[in-house]
């Protein structure tokens, strides 16, 4: 009797600890190892749910139960994940009818992960085998660097390059920037032809998130005991002087992004570059299709002359949420959704999805060139960007907050009051206001 | 007569802007003039309407017949339990009614957003989230068309009526649909747009409710496709047209049942 209470008891601080650290790391990893259930299959025929946005998961997973009547798949399509689906997920959670499996934003996990809302499938067969199949730095997204710990199965990524007019830098006889220096002085010399080098996005903070991301600059971390915020690091100093530099000097356009002027701009050639993720290749030929053939990609261009490195902006996982009664087939799935070529093919395809798997760059689709872009095979540029991403960058858990107190900030540096760098500061102290409002402890 | 210009020029230009951008591909959203047409204006209309329909299995349509479903079924019931409410409400007397109808009159006052999350949390317990069910019960309860009901049911149903009915030995149920419906028939009109226009455009509760798109109603839908542009470009034009094309039934009901709808909220106002 006496060693069951004992039991209790251990288990709950456990879990309360966890709860109130969010994420484990270092010394806490051997207990939450320990923590991990055991992932054993169910008996006889299964069900399971499975919630995305992505087009056309629902053909992606006849595939698959044509090929596995005992595991069959219900796909539900929602809104995104910040539209509506992330809110239904907590609400599901909470009420105990949450779907097996769901689609959850990289930059979304942690919260998911601090409300205790993902099932840990390190146990489960496959999972942890699985590691090399996937590009590095998206398994760190879904495991948080716990040992034995995986919350989720990579699904995509956006691994970042440079988009821009080759017509017009040759035209101008200006040279393609692979800095950023040489980035702001064609900016100068494009301004003067009347043009802009590109647009400040102000509402995508997880752009310049990605552009700190290739700086080598970290926003959040986690020690299993506390949250680290750190939006105004040396490297997120930087890119915030250089970008306030530019908006001071009216440089760049701060249109919104995706809007029908942001796209009416770069098809009536006011745009020469665009920075941007590898999915972004479709909004630009879909959004700018009067200059088709005229753009290319290179890599995004470099803080120190020489240097190789790539941000990364947008990519998701496919969880397995809190309450699934069969979280080993749930395991199941997301790894074949994530690293059948046959699978990803047919979400290329219908859903547009660059995966995270690294046999990605050995798929048909990415193998050719691309007309838009002159017919350059810009899916090897990507390939070679998504390897030199940074693996050990950490989103926090409260980043839809932190996404609206930084964009207003640099709402309002755009206007002329403060700096993007002021947008930041604030931003800093308003996460960690919410971190602490939640309960959950912050080291300063 | 200036200001009247003004904002019904307001209040238009807007759907213009979604008639003339309805009939231009994606990429002519962008590329031309945003209040007029193109040469090609008919021709990419039916292209973009044939794409609506076809898009993901038919999807839009299933989403236009939920829609019509939970609004067109979800109004007529309403509409006859608000009046049935509003008329024991003025017609009979019994301990309790005023008390009865404040409680009712409170239930105006509250948004029914406020009440999303609570309902979902009941129907989770019964097991009907993700069901019509979910979305259709709640539509029901129509506070205001009780109010109404029972303002239009004191005004216009003379009780003298209802005593030489009795008389006649007609039971207070056949006395009801046979007599008084008939003569609240502008206020019924009235609750029943409102609980129409009201459910067609409710938006936030079957977005809490709902996980499987083929219950989505029209509203849900092209709030999914919409939030899914920066990844399908594509879907920017089927929106545009989906929108133009969810808000015709509104206007075809408004122009139909306009002539009682006016006259039914004249009448409650009055009074």
């Amino acid at each position: 009797m006496r060693a069951h209470y004992g039991k209790v008891t251990a288990a709950f601080a456990m879990i309360s600890a966890l709860a109130l650290s969010g994420c484990s790391a270092g010394g806490d990893s051997t207990e939450a190892g320990a923590e991990a259930a055991p992932c054993e299959a169910s008996e006889g025929p299964v069900t399971l749910n499975f919630t995305t946005w992505v087009p056309g998961m629902d053909e992606v997973v006849k595939l698959w139960n044509a090929e596995n009547p005992e595991i069959q798949v219900e796909v539900q399509t929602g809104p995104n994940g910040n539209s509506g689906t992330y809110q239904n997920f907590f609400n599901q959670i909470q009420a105990g009818n949450a779907p097996d499996l769901g689609q959850i934003e990289y930059d979304a996990l942690p919260n998911f992960r601090v409300q205790d809302g993902l099932e840990n499938i390190a146990a489960c067969e496959g999972v942890a085998d699985a590691q090399d199949k996937f590009v590095d730095w998206t398994w760190g997204q879904v495991t948080f660097g716990e040992e034995g710990s995986v919350y989720a199965v990579p699904q995509d990524s956006g691994p970042m390059a440079m988009y821009y007019r080759a017509d017009l830098f040759e035209a101008a006889g200006i040279e393609v920037p692979t800095t950023w220096e040489e980035y702001a002085a064609a900016a100068e010399q494009i301004k003067a032809q009347g043009s802009y080098i590109t647009n400040f996005p102000k509402q995508d903070v997880n752009w310049f998130a990605g552009m700190v991301w290739q700086n080598g600059g970290q926003w959040f971390a986690n020690d299993g005991e506390s949250w680290d915020v750190n939006l105004t690091s040396p490297e997120s100093e930087e890119v915030a002087t250089y970008w306030q530099d530019l908006l001071s000097k009216d440089l760049v356009s701060t249109l919104p992004s995706f809007s029908d002027e942001w796209n009416a701009s770069f098809n009536q050639g006011q745009q020469w570059t665009w920075v941007s993720a590898v999915w972004g290749a479709t909004t630009l030929s879909d959004g700018a299709p009067d200059t088709a053939g005229k753009w290319a990609v290179a890599p995004m261009p470099q803080w120190e002359d020489g240097g190789e490195t790539a941000g990364n902006w947008g990519g998701s996982s496919t969880a397995v949420l809190k309450g699934s009664e069969h979280p080993a087939e749930a395991a199941k799935f997301a790894l074949w959704l994530n690293t059948d070529p046959e699978a990803l093919a047919l979400a290329n395809e219908l859903g547009g999805i660059y995966p995270a798997a690294k046999s990605a760059t050995e798929l048909e689709a990415f193998a050719g060139g691309v007309d838009y872009y002159g017919g350059q095979k810009i899916y090897e540029v990507f390939a070679d960007a998504s390897s030199n991403v940074d693996p050990n960058f950490t989103w926090g858990p409260t980043m839809t907050q932190t996404y609206t107190d930084v964009s207003d900030g640099f709402g309002a540096a755009i206007g002329g009051s403060g700096t993007l760098m002021d947008a930041l500061e604030n931003g800093q102290q308003k996460t960690i206001d919410s971190l602490k409002s939640q309960s959950i402890p912050v080291s300063e | 007569m200036l200001i009247m210009g003004v904002f019904t020029l307001y209040f238009l230009t807007p759907i213009w802007w979604l008639l003339t951008t309805s009939t231009k591909t994606g990429g002519e959203i962008t590329s031309t003039a945003p209040l007029w047409f193109t040469g090609n204006s008919a021709g990419t209309f039916f292209a973009n309407l044939g794409r609506l329909f076809s898009y993901g299995d038919g999807l839009f349509g299933r989403w236009l017949l939920n829609s019509a479903l939970y609004a067109g079924v979800g109004a007529l019931i309403g509409t006859i339990i608000a009046a049935m409410c509003g008329y024991a409400l003025a017609k009979y007397e019994f301990r309790g009614r005023e008390a009865i109808f404040n409680i009712v009159l409170s239930g105006v006052l509250v948004p029914a957003t406020a009440l999303a999350l609570p309902l979902f949390l009941i129907f989770s317990r019964v097991d009907l989230t993700n069901t019509m069910w979910a979305v259709f019960l709640p539509s029901l309860v129509s506070p205001f068309g009780v109010y109404l009901a029972r303002i239009y049911a004191a005004a216009s149903v003379p009780n003298e009526l209802l005593e030489a009915a009795r008389l006649d030995g007609s039971g207070e149920i056949r006395t009801f649909f046979t007599v008084s419906t008939r003569l609240m028939a502008p206020a019924l009109v009235t609750i029943f747009l409102f609980q129409f226009v009201a459910i067609w455009n409710n938006f936030f509760l079957p977005l809490i409710m709902l996980r499987d798109q083929v219950l989505f109603p029209v509203t849900l839908g092209l709030y999914a496709w919409n939030s899914q542009i920066s990844q399908i470009p594509e879907l920017r034009s089927l929106v545009i047209v989906g929108a133009l094309v969810s808000i015709l039934p509104l206007i075809i009901a408004f122009l139909a049942l306009q002539r009682f709808w006016s006259s039914g909220l004249g009448a409650g106002g009055v009074k």
